[in-house]
């Protein structure tokens, strides 16, 4: 059992109040927010190891080069890589998967297919469509249900042999799908595709091991699991990074620079030009020793427990519609009322000190394809309480009948 | 009236409420009111489109050379806010218009709905306003 107290504790931005009301944080797949233990770490670094990494020969040099390879190794078998060269630090998922759709170019043609789902948040959908008119290859939609569910067989009809690459989200952040990656990665192999997989709402809330899922590709974003903004993580198995082509220019990323030629660094320097986030590094490290200290399962069981919680209560309230409502889910609830404005709920519900989100969620072909413009969106974090979604729903009904 | 003078009216008005509650449900009342704007002008053409509601804008100059506008949304409180702009612009030359401070939404605690970050189309919307003022001002220069 987790002890939810003890855990509200470590988050000294949970105990302030908004708008004179104690501040119900329920926008975590925007963003979420950090424990001390995160917080100390980054602060320790700049006290007291910040130097620049590599090749630096004098000790403080040394120091913050350990502790940010360290870092790399913690994360590599946190995510159960075969290898730390495997990890290659980002400012985040988007620039994660930017850098796979900007250095693949080079295995896609005319005539060849890139596969995605209908529920791509904007970030594993727009690289992939500039990809697809960069080469003149054509960009196809896998469409989820009505429920938020992909069907595998739907899959297996988008995939042939034209297929180079199948992006997909491992959670919906509209609709809180988690989806069978491990599937529809077995699936792509047979068809002779690679797969990335974003994996921006997964890293928080799920076990995520890619050797089981076998994608080439697993992109996150530091911030959402409890780390600092500014560091992301792109897995690459190692036979695919060192295929690929350098990203960006510069430092770090080469062995030896002459004016006629230069020779890139060996892996995973190679994609990462300049001087990295090194205290975003060792910010992550410590935002997963800190998941792992309780237990991704444990955490998975309990959030579960307040989504389903919240969408019983939800469910109770008049013209009342889900959207999303597949059997495997994690965290996200999104939903509308019948005859009123998300922003109007958003609006009020602010003011009574609830922070979510309203809106497309970066997620515009997915929202409209319901025939919407906005949804309202609670995401939910380790730290949230079932006495919060009590204040929330209070809080919900008293904008409702305001707006009625 | 003066714009001023229909800014200093509002303030007033919102003077009565005490809590953000009262405030809100006489906004929400306000943008309950009838649509402000003729149906045939709720197209593409007139749509200012943030990314949280949708704002219709319609302007036109009468006789005295005096902008009217009209407009609509979708999310009621966005439009209750709409409504208050209209009250104070809508009737008055490009010039006025233009000089405008616009600091009673600040003065009665709305200025957050006119940040950027919300994109409810309202920073938009003032931006259009003066789009038409300074549009009309030119061709009735044009005209003289």
């Amino acid at each position: 059992m987790l002890d939810i107290n003890q855990i509200r504790n470590d988050f000294p931005i949970l105990q302030q109040t908004v708008n004179g009301k104690p501040l119900v944080y329920f926008d975590n797949a925007a963003t979420t927010q950090k424990p001390m233990q995160v917080i100390d770490r980054m602060s320790r670094y700049y006290k007291n190891e910040n130097s620049n990494v590599h090749r630096g020969v004098h000790y403080l040099s040394q120091v913050a080069t350990e502790a940010y390879e360290a870092s790399r190794t913690y994360i590599a078998n946190y995510i159960h890589a075969s290898d730390p060269s495997e990890i290659v630090f980002t400012r985040g998922t988007t620039e994660s998967i930017n850098l796979v759709a900007s250095v693949f170019e080079s295995f896609i043609k005319e005539e060849d297919e890139i596969v995605i789902t209908s529920m791509e948040h904007h970030s594993n959908l727009v690289p992939w469509q500039q990809l697809c008119f960069r080469t003149g290859a054509r960009l196809v939609v896998v469409k989820a249900s009505v429920d938020g569910e992909l069907d595998t067989r739907e899959f297996e009809k988008a995939l042939n042999d034209k297929t180079r690459l199948v992006a997909i989200a491992h959670i919906s952040n509209v609709l809180g799908t988690i989806n069978p990656v491990k599937e529809i990665t077995r699936l792509a192999h047979a068809a002779g595709s690679v797969v990335v997989i974003d994996g921006a709402q997964a890293i928080a809330h799920l076990p995520v091991n890619v050797a089981d899922i076998d994608c080439e590709f697993y992109a996150f974003s530091g911030h959402k699991t409890y780390a600092p903004m500014g560091i992301g993580v792109l897995y690459g198995k190692k036979k695919w990074l060192e295929k690929l082509s350098p990203y960006q220019y510069g430092g770090e990323m080469i062995e030896s620079v002459r004016f006629d030629k230069t020779i890139f660094n060996s892996l995973p320097y190679k994609f990462e030009a300049g001087t990295p986030n090194v205290a975003g590094a060792l910010g992550l490290e410590e935002a997963m020793r800190y998941i792992a200290g309780f237990g991704v399962d444990e955490i998975k069981q309990y959030e579960d427990k307040l989504m389903d919680y919240a969408t019983g209560e939800l469910k109770k309230l008049e013209g009342m519609q889900i959207i999303g409502t597949a059997k495997q889910k994690a965290a996200v609830i999104s939903f509308v009322i019948e005859g009123i404005h998300a922003y109007d709920l958003g609006t009020l519900l602010d003011k009574m000190g609830v922070a979510l989100r309203t809106g497309n969620h970066c997620a515009q072909p997915l929202v409209e394809s319901y025939g919407l413009t906005s949804t309202v969106r609670i995401s939910l974090a380790m730290y949230n309480t079932l006495e919060e979604i009590d204040i929330f729903m209070g809080a919900l009904q008293k904008a409702v009948s305001m707006l009625r | 009236m003066t714009i001023q003078k229909k800014e200093n009216a509002i303030v007033e008005e919102f003077r009565l409420f005490d809590d953000w509650m009262d405030k809100y449900a006489h906004l929400i009342e306000l943008g309950k009111e009838l649509p402000l704007i003729d149906e045939k002008y709720k197209t593409n053409q007139y749509l200012i489109s943030g990314c949280q509601s949708r704002v219709w804008l319609f302007a036109e100059l009468d006789n005295d050379g005096k902008i009217i506008f009209t407009a609509d949304s979708d999310a009621v409180i966005t439009k209750g806010i709409i409504s208050l702009l209209i009250r104070a612009l809508s009737g008055h030359t490009p010039k006025e218009i233009l000089d405008a401070g616009l600091g009673f939404l600040d003065e009665i605690g709305l200025k957050e709905h006119l940040s950027p970050t919300r994109a409810n189309g309202l920073v938009s919307m003032i931006k259009q306003i003066q789009f038409y003022a300074r549009a009309f001002q030119l061709k009735s220069r044009i005209k003289k």
